[in-house]
This record gives C-alpha cells, sequence and structure tokens, in this order.
C-alpha cells in the first residue's frame, strides 16, 4: 500500500470523504513517522493516544461536510491547546498546560481536525533557524545538520518529513515564510488581523499573524480558509465574512500586474538568488502576467525599524512571565524583586533576553523618540511604499530569503548575521499586508529555494492564484531521503 | 553606538532580568553592535511624517457591559506554582 | 468677604509660605463588568472569583474595551465641563508587581479621552473654579496582603482591570478646606452622573495628593512631592497639613526638596518616602498594539450630552431662584442628588420653609447619627411631607410633631397614624381649651393675681400648666390668645 502520508491534505481530505480510507488509517502512518522521526527533533509534545481517539471517534461517526474531516494536525507550540502542553520553546512554559484553546486551533478542531502534537520552535518565536529553543535544534528533512529556518522550524520540518498533513505556524518578521523556503514547502502570512490573535503566545503583537505551511499551494487554501475568521475576543481581527480560498483557487493570472522591486536586489545576493527571481518571472510573464519594475524606496530601514519594533512589543509582552500565575519560578529569591529577576534569568534563553533588552531600552526614557517613535515613523513611509504600489501592480515579486538553508550553527554566534535572513520577509509584516512563499526551485547544493509574493491587504486569494501558477510550472521536486529513520 | 555595561545592568533591572558579568560583557557587545545597525534609521528625514498608529483602518470595537466571565478560581489559579484554594503567593516586596 | 484674611498659610520662622496642591483622583467607573474583560465589578466577592484568563494575563489573552465605560469616562468629562477628545489612544505602562499580572497597567499617556475643564467650588470665602488638566481611563490592579502571612504577600486579582478614571487637577487648589471641597464636589457631580459611586471606604475613590510650598507672593512653583494612595479626606488634608510644614522646615534650614513619591502613615500622622521608588519608575509608555485608537463618534457625544441629568451646580441655581433658598440651604441640599430629589418630593405637599429645617436639622441629624443614607431613611419623602403639613394644618403641634418624628425616625410608618394611636392631635377648639384654662386659672387664682399685679414672667407658667393637662397637645397659638384675653 503506498504511504498516505506522502500525499497532499487535500488529497487525504478527499479519499476520506470518498472512504478510500479512514481517519484512524491516516492517524497511524503519521504516528509512525513521528516515532522514527526523532532525529529531527521537530516535536515538543505529541498526543498520540488522544488523536487515535478521536480518529476513531470520528470513522465511528463520520462528518464529511467539514473542511478537515478527520484530519490530524501538530501545530506550532506557540498555540495554546487546551489540557495539552504548551511550552513556546521556553523553558518558561515547559510544564504549562492551558486550560483553554486558541482561537485559530479551535477553528480547525470544529472543520473535522484534531490534535497530533506541538511542533518545535524558536524561543518564543524568536529566531529564524530554531536553534534557540529549549528543546533543542531542529534539523532540516532536505538535508541532514541544516537548520529548517525559524521560528516555526519545527513545523516547517515535520511538514516536509510527512510528519503532519499540514501546519499552521506565526509569522512576525518571516517565520512562516523563511522556514518554508528552507524546505521546500508553502507557507503563507495572511493579512494582518485575518486569523485571530486569541490564545497564542504574543512576541510582537503589532506583527504576530498565525498562518498554513503546507506542501501545495491548494493545501495552503484549504487551511486558510479553515484557521481565518473574526474573532470578538481580538480587537485587531478584522470583522468580514469568510472568504472560500480553495473553491476560488484558479492557475488563470492572466493580466495580473506584477512588480519587481528594484531595492530587493541587495548586494553580495548570491547568483541562485537572482536566477530563481528569474525563473518566477519568466514563469508569470509566460502564464499571462505582466511585469512591472517599481520602487519600494524604504526596504532598506525594514530591518532595523523591525529589530526596533518587534523587541519593543515583545519586552511587554513578556513582562506577563513573572513566575506568579503560571510558568516556572525559580527557586533562588528571598524577596519578590529576587523572585523575578531568577525567574527570568533562568527561565528566558539567551535570545531571548537580548530581545528583552533592546525593546526596553528603545522604550525607555530619553530613547524613545530616537528608536521606538522614529522606527513607527518609518514603518509608516514603509506601509505607504506598498500602497503607492498597489496602485500600479496587484502583487509583488521577491525572493522569499537571501540564500538557501545554512548549517546547524553556522550563524549562531552572530546575531546580525541571522537577522538578515528576514530581509525580504520583514517588509510585509510591517506594513500587515498578505505574503506567500512558494518553492521554486533548488541551489547547487540541492538547498530548496522559494519565492515570494507580497499582495494587497485582504489579497490572499491572488497570492495563492499566482503561487498556484509558479507551482505548477516551476518542476521544483522536493528530493528527501528519510535519512534520520536510519 | 555603544551601550556600555551600566546601560546593560541598567536596562535589565527594569526588565527585571538579572546578569552576570560575563553575561553582561557580552550582552554589551551583542547589543552595542545591533544599535550601530540600527542606527541607520537616523538616516532619513521623517519630520512630516506621523507614526503608524494602527495597521487596520478601524477604529476600536468595543463590547456590550455584560459580566460574560470570572468564577473561575480553580482554572485560574491551577497552574500557578505557588498557591492556596484562594491566592496566589509570592516572596514579600522589601519596603 | 476679605480673601486675604483666610488664605490658608503656613508660619514658618523666616515668613509665611503658600501651600500649592494638585490632585489626582482615581475614581472606579460603575459598571457591570471590566474595563478590558467581561469579570464582574462587585465589591467584596471571594479573592480571586471575578478575575478571568484576560485579568490574570496568561500567555495569548487579549483586551475588548467595555463601551460602557468609555460613555461613562465621556459623561464625567461633560459633567467637569471638559473637552471631549474624539480621537485618543491606549498606552501601555510598563512596571513589575505582584498585583499586576500583565507586567503593564493599560492606560491612557499622550492622547486622553478628556482633555481640560473645570469646576466651582462653593467655600466660605466664595467660589473659586479649579482647572482639569484631563480625565483619562486605565485599569485598577488587584490588590497585595502582606498581612496574613510573615514571609509572603498573597495576591487577589478580583479588582484587578476594573476601570478607573483619573482626573489629574491643575495645581489649582491652595488648602485642605480646598481640597476637601475639591473631592466633594467630584464626588457629588460623579454621584449625579452616576459614574462612580464616590465611596471611599470601598475604595472607589482614592488620590494622589501633590504638594509643594512657596513662598507667600512667589509666582514660581516649589518642588513637589507625591502622596500616594490617600483613601480618606479626612487623612488628605491630615497629609498636606503635615507634609507642608515638612517641607517649610527643609526649606528654611536650606535643604532643598527631593521630588519623591511618599506615603501618608495614618497611625504616626506623617508622610514618609517610599524607599522602592528607585529608578524613577521609568514606565516605558507606548501605544498598547493590542489595542486600535479609540475614535467617539460626534453623535454620541452629542446624545450623551443631551441625556445628562441636571447636575449639582445647575440644580443649586434652579433651587436658589424657584424656591428661594439661600446659598447654603441649596448648597446642603443639593450635594447628593437623592437628598435634593427628597426635598422636591416633599415640598410638593409641605410647606418649604418647614421642610428646609426639619431635613437639614432633625433628618439629617437622625441618619448620622444611624450612619445610613437618605435613600436607607426609614422616613420617606411622602411621610415626611405628611408629617411637616400636619403641623401646618394645626392637626399637632410643633412639639408633637417631634415626639411623632422620633417614632418615625427608628421604625418609619404612617405620621396620620402615630397621631391617632398617641393621642396626639392638637387641641384647638376654642371652647374645650377655654374650658382647660379656666379651670388653670381656677386652681391658681393666687398666681393669678400676682401675674394681673406686675409679675409678667408667669405667663409661661400659664401655659405650661394647660399643655401638661392637655398632654402637650392644646394649639399654643389658642391657648396663647385665650390666655391673654382671659388675663387682660
Amino acid at each position: 500500500m503506498s504511504d498516505i502520508t506522502n500525499n497532499s491534505l487535500t488529497e487525504i481530505v478527499e479519499l476520506i470523504k470518498k472512504k478510500e480510507i479512514k481517519s484512524e488509517e491516516v492517524t497511524t502512518a503519521y504516528i509512525n513517522n513521528i516515532k522514527k522521526g526523532k532525529k529531527l527533533n521537530s516535536f515538543i509534545s505529541e498526543s498520540f493516544d488522544i488523536a487515535l481517539k478521536k480518529s476513531q471517534i470520528f470513522d465511528a461517526n463520520p462528518n464529511f461536510d467539514s473542511l478537515l474531516p478527520g484530519i490530524p494536525l501538530a501545530v506550532k507550540d506557540l498555540f495554546c491547546t487546551n489540557g495539552v502542553r504548551t511550552t513556546a520553546g521556553s523553558k518558561m512554559l515547559e510544564n504549562f498546560v492551558p486550560n483553554y484553546e486558541s482561537t485559530v486551533t479551535a477553528n480547525l478542531w470544529s472543520e473535522g481536525a484534531f490534535l497530533l502534537g506541538k511542533l518545535n520552535c524558536d524561543e518564543y518565536a524568536m529566531g529564524s533557524s530554531n536553534e534557540t529553543s529549549f528543546f533543542g535544534n531542529v534539523m532540516n528533512p532536505v538535508k541532514e545538520n541544516t537548520v529548517p529556518g525559524g521560528s516555526s522550524g519545527g513545523s516547517a520540518s515535520a511538514l516536509a518529513a510527512n510528519m503532519t498533513p499540514a501546519t499552521i505556524g506565526t509569522d512576525t518578521g518571516g517565520s512562516i515564510r523563511q522556514p518554508a523556503s528552507f524546505t521546500g514547502t508553502v507557507g503563507l502570512k495572511p493579512t494582518y488581523g485575518l486569523c485571530s490573535r486569541w490564545g497564542i503566545v504574543a512576541f510582537a503583537s503589532s506583527l504576530d499573524q498565525a498562518g498554513p505551511m503546507a506542501k501545495t499551494v491548494s493545501d495552503c487554501a484549504l487551511m486558510l480558509e479553515a484557521m481565518s475568521g473574526f474573532d470578538p475576543k481580538d480587537s485587531t481581527s478584522i470583522n468580514r465574512k469568510k472568504e472560500n480560498y480553495s473553491k476560488k483557487l484558479t492557475k488563470n493570472i492572466k493580466g495580473l500586474k506584477i512588480g519587481i522591486p528594484k531595492e530587493y536586489r541587495v548586494e553580495g545576493m548570491p547568483n541562485e538568488i537572482e536566477e530563481i527571481w528569474e525563473k518566477g518571472k519568466k514563469i508569470l510573464k509566460e502564464e499571462g502576467a505582466e511585469i512591472i519594475d517599481i520602487s519600494l524606496p524604504h526596504t532598506e530601514y525594514a530591518l532595523p525599524t523591525y529589530y526596533i519594533v518587534a523587541p519593543a512589543e515583545a519586552s511587554s509582552n513578556l513582562a506577563r512571565y513573572d513566575g506568579v500565575k503560571y510558568g516556572f519560578r525559580s527557586s533562588n529569591g528571598s524577596n519578590l524583586i529576587e523572585m523575578y529577576e531568577n525567574t527570568r534569568s533562568e527561565g528566558f534563553g539567551d535570545e531571548v533576553k537580548r530581545r528583552i533588552l533592546i525593546g526596553t531600552y528603545v522604550l525607555s526614557s530619553g530613547y524613545y523618540d530616537a528608536y521606538y517613535l522614529k522606527a513607527q515613523k518609518v514603518r509608516q513611509l514603509i506601509k505607504n511604499d506598498f500602497d503607492n504600489a498597489f496602485i500600479k501592480v496587484d502583487a509583488i515579486l521577491t525572493p522569499s530569503t537571501p540564500s538557501a538553508a545554512f548549517k546547524i550553527g553556522e550563524k549562531k554566534d552572530d546575531p546580525i548575521s541571522m537577522y538578515l535572513n528576514d530581509i525580504f520577509t520583514v517588509p510585509a509584516n510591517l506594513a500587515g499586508i498578505p505574503a506567500i512563499s512558494v518553492p521554486a526551485g533548488s541551489d547547487k547544493n540541492n538547498l530548496p529555494l522559494g519565492l515570494q509574493l507580497i499582495g494587497k491587504p485582504l489579497g490572499e486569494q491572488t497570492l495563492l492564484n499566482l503561487a498556484l501558477s509558479i507551482e505548477s510550472k516551476s518542476n521544483f521536486t522536493q528530493n528527501i531521503s528519510k535519512w534520520w529513520e536510519k | 553606538m555603544l551601550i556600555d555595561k551600566d546601560k546593560i545592568k541598567h536596562t535589565a533591572k527594569l526588565a527585571r532580568i538579572s546578569l552576570e558579568e560575563k553575561q553582561i560583557d557580552s550582552l554589551s557587545k551583542d547589543l552595542s553592535n545591533i544599535f550601530n545597525f540600527i542606527e541607520k534609521l537616523s538616516n532619513i528625514n521623517t519630520d512630516k511624517v506621523n507614526p503608524l498608529t494602527s495597521i487596520l483602518d478601524q477604529g476600536l470595537r468595543t463590547r456590550e457591559d455584560k459580566v460574560t466571565d470570572g468564577e473561575i478560581r480553580d482554572k485560574i489559579l491551577e497552574n500557578s506554582p505557588s498557591k492556596n484554594e484562594e491566592f496566589f503567593i509570592v516572596p514579600k516586596v522589601i519596603e | 468677604m476679605n480673601n486675604e484674611k483666610s488664605k490658608y498659610l503656613i508660619e514658618g520662622s523666616q515668613g509665611k509660605w503658600e501651600v500649592v496642591i494638585g490632585l489626582e483622583v482615581h475614581a472606579q467607573v460603575t459598571s457591570k463588568s471590566k474595563l478590558f474583560s467581561g469579570s464582574s465589578t462587585t465589591f467584596g466577592a471571594d479573592p480571586n472569583t471575578q478575575v478571568s484568563l484576560v485579568d490574570s494575563a496568561f500567555p495569548g489573552m487579549l483586551p475588548v474595551i467595555n463601551k460602557h465605560c468609555v460613555e461613562q469616562a465621556v459623561k464625567t468629562g461633560l459633567g467637569i465641563n471638559a473637552q471631549i477628545n474624539s480621537y485618543s489612544v491606549f498606552d501601555r505602562k510598563n512596571y513589575f508587581y505582584a498585583d499586576l499580572p500583565q507586567g503593564y497597567q493599560i492606560s491612557q499617556f499622550k492622547n486622553p479621552i478628556v482633555g481640560e475643564g473645570e469646576i466651582t467650588l462653593d467655600l466660605k470665602t466664595g467660589t473659586k473654579k479649579i482647572g482639569i488638566e484631563r480625565l483619562h481611563l486605565e485599569q485598577d490592579a488587584g490588590k497585595s496582603i502582606h498581612d496574613l502571612d510573615p514571609s509572603n504577600t498573597f495576591v487577589d486579582l478580583n479588582r484587578s482591570g476594573i476601570a478607573l478614571m483619573e482626573i489629574v487637577s491643575k495645581p489649582d487648589l491652595r488648602s485642605p478646606d480646598e481640597v476637601s471641597a475639591y473631592v466633594k464636589k467630584l464626588r457629588s457631580i460623579m454621584r449625579y452622573l452616576e459614574t462612580c459611586d464616590g465611596n471611599m471606604q470601598e475604595g472607589s475613590l482614592r488620590a494622589d495628593v501633590n504638594v509643594s510650598v512657596r513662598k507667600e507672593g512667589d509666582q514660581k512653583l516649589g518642588t513637589r512631592c507625591e502622596i500616594k494612595n490617600v483613601n480618606s479626606i479626612k487623612y488628605m488634608q491630615m497629609a498636606i497639613e503635615h507634609e507642608s510644614k515638612r517641607q517649610v522646615e527643609l526649606l528654611e534650614s536650606g535643604v532643598s526638596i527631593v521630588q519623591e513619591t511618599r506615603l501618608f502613615d495614618t497611625k504616626k500622622n506623617e508622610t514618609r518616602s517610599m524607599r522602592s521608588k528607585e529608578d524613577a519608575h521609568d514606565y516605558r509608555y507606548f501605544p498598547d498594539p493590542d489595542l486600535l485608537p479609540l475614535i467617539l463618534d460626534k453623535d454620541l457625544i452629542e446624545k450623551i450630552k443631551k441625556n445628562l441629568p441636571e447636575l449639582p451646580d445647575q440644580k443649586k441655581e434652579r433651587f436658589i431662584k424657584n424656591y428661594s433658598l439661600s446659598s447654603y440651604e441649596a448648597n446642603v441640599l443639593v450635594s447628593e442628588k437623592e437628598v435634593a430629589a427628597y426635598f422636591e418630593e416633599v415640598i410638593k405637599i409641605a410647606d418649604k420653609k418647614l421642610s428646609i429645617n426639619w431635613i437639614i436639622g432633625d433628618l439629617f441629624a437622625s441618619l448620622n447619627e444611624k450612619n445610613i443614607s437618605i435613600s436607607e431613611s426609614p422616613i420617606k419623602a411622602k411621610q415626611m411631607a405628611s408629617l411637616i403639613s400636619s403641623i401646618s394644618s394645626g392637626l399637632i403641634s410643633g412639639r408633637a410633631a417631634k415626639e411623632v418624628f422620633e417614632v418615625m425616625k427608628e421604625s418609619g410608618g404612617d405620621p396620620v397614624k402615630i397621631i391617632e394611636e398617641k393621642g396626639l392631635k392638637q387641641k384647638s377648639d376654642p371652647k374645650e381649651l377655654e374650658n382647660l384654662i379656666n379651670k388653670i386659672l381656677e386652681e391658681n387664682k393666687d398666681k393669678v393675681q400676682q401675674y394681673k399685679s406686675g409679675k409678667d414672667k408667669l405667663f409661661g407658667f400659664f401655659v405650661g400648666q394647660v399643655m401638661k393637662v392637655s398632654g402637650g397637645t392644646a394649639n399654643p397659638q389658642l391657648v396663647n390668645d385665650i390666655l391673654k384675653n382671659k388675663l387682660k
């Protein structure tokens, strides 16, 4: 019997609906893969017993009217899942079991899916290689000892290694798109406000967005449809009717105008990145789109802006981790202040501490105007760039990352080199607009390279259609040998 | 931009994080580098620009004044590292 | 009125000093649920039972603002004649404390919901306008209980997240009396508007008091100290007296004032420095990214304005004009909305002058004695009116009315019934009275003789005897008239 886990999510849903396969079979197959895949370290928590039970309950009384009937899903360990440990990749929440469910995961479960396990990620979503997790590094299934990207590294890794049919991550500066690019999978960051942030461990509130990660664009559309929607519990949630992304998915992109921003051509960019970009342009042109050169003049300021705004918001969002209400509390500390200082010193890893300090500093007295206020002004300029561009074009094409996946440990000691991974992805977060990464080719070491499409606010359908077009013509094939099972 | 050790210590105090000497040294180095990188922003003139106040083009949504929550003390306390039946328990502040 | 004479000044060893005071009043908004969460706000509940996941800042929790609290702030702003800002922003005020679960308080820093306003005080020396800088909405913190355990603090988050209005005055206050009048007026306005119940014992109203001193005549402001969290007017006054003297002493001995936060120790009657003040509390304010700017519809503000109840100042003017009350009487009657309503209910039937005296005198005294409010008075307005009317109609005498009042103040009841039961009906039948009087005069022939030969004082004796014999129910005016007649 062929390996069901090789199929796309859409295919599996079809098979289940046609009663050609049972949910229990599907669930068991994924569980087996996970059990054999410990080397990748993509899982922090497993909920196999509950998943199997749920699959059996589904099979006994299947409801085929939902979007994800009987589908087991593993999710990034940033989503609070009721009764299942949620760690955010940190010692601070090592033993935290929420008694509530995030809105996004609740949406998935209400569409017939159920939880398979929680996926490894950079601590508090801070990182671009999944090397800051308290629970250890994650490996890229494409090649041993290679990073999967971050912060949704565990999600991308498990997805590419067939340990979950699809998954969800969060993207604050590129944390869905960059790992998708590194692992040859599809990852979408929706428009800010499209998916609810309620119940997601917060990193940077004005930038965080939950989004789908899947093997194909169709899968992505299906997941987005299931997870998105207005949430009255989130004041930044957009109140509008859900869209049927999968139904409206089409390869017909004739007449769409695609912008090519000259500022994304950075100095020292590897040839392969340039080539993949050209490949993307060619495909879209051949499929009927019009390629237009555009300028996003403030692009070079996006990364410094991000590294002021994100840490600032994070430093405040992480103030609640004080050992009082939940999570880790240090056993050192004879008074309240000592307890706080030791708890936070012992509970947070180095990258998190770095960012909290940066954030605290840029908000502090005497520095607020020069840093935080300044960054918010530049952010407006960056958003204006996009608003102006979208008068002329429907979407923007860029590479997803400045390089393919690098070796574990290669950039660990150089924070700035690590931060530069996000150079192409960060602007979309700052402007609150949607963006997708779709695999388009490989570099000379056979490591995947992704192309990014950035869209207008609430322009997800256009992005999905364009990505589908690239996917169908790129001839990208995932060549993963299950080396970790040896 | 040099973020010296005193600044690190002061900021860590504000953030309630205790640091060892060698951590202070490496953080001073790291943050100084990062702030050099961030300094780029001072090159742009933003005199006539308003800061981004909200990504969304909508005002703050409000909710009705109804009691819809609470009375879940067990749930609230159950995850605390130190509590009794009614309260969270923390070490005293030195006044 | 000579204002100079009654100016509040500290007599230092080197001259006279003026005290400059600014108040930051924290008023708990009257609402069913909290500012950003749906938990109840009822006072006195069991610890941590009025706490939601949002209030205790669990991972992933988000704030959603309570519409009613916004309207209450607008209402209050209109009540203090202030500018309502249709655009305002919520900021995070970042600091660490056990009763602050988020590690920040959601407040308003640069763009408050209400701007400048003013209220008018009625002082012994005349009226005075006190400027208000701003009013903003913010979350209240929880409670840290330090005395249940020697080495630990217990934390109750019931209060965490309740909506507060912070009302910041300009430094226009100059004496403990002015501060008292200011707080009372503010409280009165909010109680009228039902935006805050002003219950200081329950913590619904508390203030941070900013005090500085300067030589009499100086225009420049001195360095101020902030006395935090004072929860009674009496303590505010005591704290101001102590703090201003402390500052004068220091300045006169050549020591400059350190700007700092202090606490008022109610037992020792002194202010002392808060040791944990360090780091000048760098709050690192920034706009809360979980909340969008609050945009108020002009129509909403108009609607609230239109539906405002009559406020104390307006009611006072109306009372003075329509009822010919003195300023003092009007002030007393409008201080509480319920008292004003009671009064107006009573004078629908009863004589105005008598009503004023009975309400401000006897009724208030009995309420104070029992420490209850007029809404809790056993004597309802209708019954009070009935009692007063029975005096005006001559049904009973003033003296008898006092007796009836004594009964009513304990157990309420219909005064007419009580009059019946106690046989207190005034005897006003001239014939009946004449018989009584004749009898008295008969029995006291010698005294009659003495009166007629000049001992005028004996008139009172005769009146007294008639009263005694009639059980106090003889109509005093008639008795007077008839006696005068008979003793001619």
